[in-house]
C-alpha cells in the first residue's frame, strides 16, 4: 500500500524579518492587502473557518472613527495548545500580523486577549509589545497593541463573549447579528482573529497568495498548525498541509493501535477506525482548530465522553436554557444508562436532546456539544451501555 | 415638685477609623487610578486584587464597586462568572491540577492524591495554615505534556508523583 506522505510545512514558526515585512505592507494600500488575503483563500484558524479576507473587508467597509483589532489567544479548547507555542516562539510575527490587520481595516488599537492559564507569558509579551509599539511610533504608523487577560472561562474564546469580558461584563455571548465587524468591542467595528490566522496573514502579505494557494485543497487552502496529543509516541505541535486523510495522519502519528481520533477538540468529532480512510481533515471533511487527540484500544470511550460532558457542563455560561440544562442532562443521562438506571434506548432521547441543543443554543458551545456526543455514541454505543 | 425624668439618648458613634482607608481600599484606589474608572477597567482591577490577595473579599468587591460607581451586586455578578476570580479565601499558593481528558488519561488522579497526602488537605480545600489551596482546573493547554499543574502562575509539565512531591517541598520552603 502506497501512502501519500504528509507534507510538513514551516510558515508559522519560521523566523522572519518582521520589520521588513511591516515596511513592505505599510507601503501598500489596504485594498491590495485585503485582495491578497481573499485570493489566498485563508480561512480562520480558530476552528470556525470564516474567510479572513472577507472579515477584514467587512471591517474596512464600516464607516467609523474608531476600529479595533483583537487577537484571540483564549485558547481553551481541550487538546489545543498551538497558540501558546506560537506566542512563545514568534511573538513578533503575531504583533506584526496585528499591525497588518490594523493597516488593512483602518484600526489604531489592537488587543491580545490572553487566557489566564498562560499568564506566565505576560512578562515576555509586555516587553515585546513595548518594543514593538515604539517601533510603530518611530515609523509614524498610528497603531498600538495592549494585552487583556482572561480569567479562566472557556466560553470567552467565543468572539462576542470575549468582547463582553474585555468590556468588564460576564463573558456571555451576544446575539448575532450584528457581527463584530460592524459592532464589536465597545460597539465599534472589530476584526477578531485567531493567533495563527494573524501569522498566516502576515506570511501571505510577505510572500504573496500564490505559495499559500498551492498548499492544501480547494476548500482548505494552505497549512495548519496541529496540536497532537493522547496515545501517540510523537505528541506535540506540527504544521501540516490541509486535506490529508485521517488514515495518513494515523499512520504517521498513531501508536499502531489507534481506535479513535477526536478531531477538533472536545467540541469536535470522534472518528472510529473504520472511517479513517474516508475522513478528510479540512473544511470539506472534518474541520479542526488544530486539536487531534488519539485514543488507543486501552481507553474506555465512556470515560472520554464523560470527561467531555463534565467539561461542557462546567463551562456552559448558563445564559441560555438549552445549553445550561442540556449539558447537565446529557451528563446525568449517560451516567444513568451506564449504571443501568435507564434502559439503553434512553440514549436515543439524549441524542434528540443534543439535536435540540444544536438548533436552540445561542452560541457555538451549546451548538457543538452534540458533535462529540453523537459521534461517540454512534461509533461506540456498546462501550457507553456496558 | 416636678420629678426629674432622665432621658437616655442612644448616640450612634461613627467609627473614627472610617475616615481612613483600609489597606484593601487603598489598594483598590491605586488600581483604579492606574487602570481607570470605566467599566472596561473592571476586569484588570479584579485581576490585580486576586493577584495580590489570592481572592476577592466582600470588602474588596465593595471597594471596587465604590471606585467604579457600580452596584456591588454587579461586581460580584461579574466576578462569580470567572473561575480564576475566587470569591472565597484561598491559600498563599494555589495549586491547580489539570483534569481534562489527556491529563486524566495520563494520571492526574495520582497527582492529586499525592498532593492530598503530602499537604493533608482534600481537593477543593485550603490548608489550615493558609499556605496552600488544592484545586482542579479545566484544560490548561499542555495536552502533549500531561499531566500538568499550575502553581500560582508557574506551570509544571509531565509531572510524576515523585516530581510533584519535590515541587511542593520547594514551595513549602519558600512560604513560611
Amino acid at each position: 500500500m502506497k501512502n501519500k506522505t504528509i507534507k510538513k510545512v514551516d510558515l508559522i514558526f519560521e523566523q522572519v524579518d518582521h520589520l521588513a515585512i511591516l515596511d513592505k505592507t505599510l507601503n501598500r494600500s489596504s485594498e491590495e492587502i485585503i485582495l491578497d488575503i481573499i485570493d489566498s483563500g485563508l480561512r480562520g484558524r480558530g476552528g470556525a473557518g470564516f474567510p479572513t479576507g472577507l472579515k477584514w473587508k467587512f471591517a474596512r467597509n464600516e464607516d467609523s472613527e474608531q476600529k479595533y483589532v483583537i487577537c484571540n489567544a483564549d485558547e481553551g479548547e481541550p487538546g489545543t495548545f498551538k497558540d501558546r507555542e506560537i506566542l512563545t516562539q514568534v511573538p513578533e510575527k503575531v504583533l506584526t500580523g496585528m499591525a497588518v490587520c490594523g493597516k488593512a481595516i483602518g484600526a489604531s488599537e489592537g488587543y491580545i486577549y490572553l487566557r489566564a492559564e498562560y499568564n506566565f507569558l505576560l512578562p515576555m509579551l509586555h516587553q515585546k509589545i513595548d518594543t514593538f509599539n515604539n517601533v510603530l511610533k518611530e515609523k509614524k504608523f498610528d497603531f498600538s497593541v495592549a494585552i487583556r487577560s482572561g480569567s479562566g472561562a472557556y466560553v470567552c474564546g467565543e468572539e462576542t463573549a470575549l468582547m463582553e469580558s474585555m468590556e468588564g461584563f460576564r463573558g456571555e455571548p451576544r446575539n448575532k447579528p450584528p457581527f463584530p465587524t460592524s459592532k464589536g468591542y465597545l460597539g465599534k467595528p472589530t476584526s477578531i482573529n485567531n493567533v495563527e490566522t494573524l501569522v498566516f496573514a502576515l506570511m501571505i502579505a510577505n510572500l504573496g497568495p500564490k505559495m499559500f494557494k498551492e498548499l492544501g485543497t480547494f476548500d482548505s487552502r494552505g497549512s495548519k498548525v496541529f496540536s497532537i496529543s493522547g496515545d501517540t509516541p510523537s505528541a506535540g505541535i506540527y504544521e501540516l498541509e490541509l486535506g490529508m486523510t485521517l488514515e495518513d495522519f494515523v499512520n504517521e502519528f498513531g501508536d499502531g493501535d489507534t481506535k479513535a481520533v477526536q478531531i477538533g477538540g472536545a467540541s469536535g468529532y470522534c472518528v472510529a477506525r473504520k472511517n479513517f480512510k474516508s475522513t478528510v481533515i479540512g473544511f470539506e471533511g472534518i474541520p479542526t482548530g488544530g486539536s487531534m487527540m488519539l485514543f488507543n484500544s486501552s481507553r474506555s470511550m465512556y470515560n472520554i465522553l464523560r470527561d467531555y460532558l463534565e467539561f461542557f457542563e462546567e463551562e456552559s455560561c448558563g445564559q441560555c436554557t438549552p445549553c445550561r440544562i442540556g449539558c447537565q442532562q446529557l451528563l446525568k443521562g449517560v451516567e444513568a444508562v451506564k449504571k443501568g438506571l435507564k434502559p439503553p434506548s434512553y440514549l436515543e432521547n439524549l441524542q434528540r436532546l443534543s439535536e435540540t441543543m444544536k438548533i436552540a443554543s445561542k452560541c457555538g458551545l451549546g451548538q457543538s456539544v452534540g458533535n462529540p456526543f453523537n459521534s461517540i455514541i454512534n461509533n461506540f454505543r456498546e462501550e457507553i451501555i456496558y | 415638685m416636678p420629678t426629674k425624668v432622665l432621658i437616655y439618648i442612644k448616640v450612634h458613634i461613627i467609627n473614627p477609623t472610617k475616615n481612613f482607608m483600609t489597606r484593601i481600599e487603598q489598594f483598590v484606589k491605586e488600581q483604579a487610578d492606574y487602570y481607570g474608572r470605566r467599566r472596561n477597567s473592571l476586569m484588570p482591577i479584579l485581576q490585580a486584587v486576586v493577584q495580590s490577595e489570592r481572592y476577592l473579599s466582600e470588602e474588596a468587591m465593595v471597594a471596587v464597586a465604590e471606585e467604579l460607581d457600580l452596584s456591588t451586586a454587579d461586581v460580584f455578578g461579574t466576578a462569580s462568572f470567572y473561575t480564576f476570580l475566587d470569591t472565597v479565601p484561598r491559600g498563599k499558593n494555589i495549586i491547580k491540577v489539570c483534569k481534562t481528558i489527556t491529563c486524566h488519561m495520563k494520571g492526574k488522579d495520582e497527582i492529586i492524591s499525592t498532593i492530598e497526602d503530602q499537604l493533608k488537605i482534600k481537593l477543593g480545600s485550603t490548608s489550615s495554615d493558609g499556605r496552600f489551596s488544592l484545586l482542579q482546573a479545566n484544560c490548561l493547554g499542555w495536552c502533549h505534556k500531561g499531566p500538568v499543574m499550575l502553581v500560582n502562575d508557574e506551570i509544571y509539565t509531565e509531572i510524576t508523583p515523585e516530581k510533584t512531591v519535590e515541587v511542593i517541598r520547594d514551595y513549602l520552603k519558600k512560604t513560611k
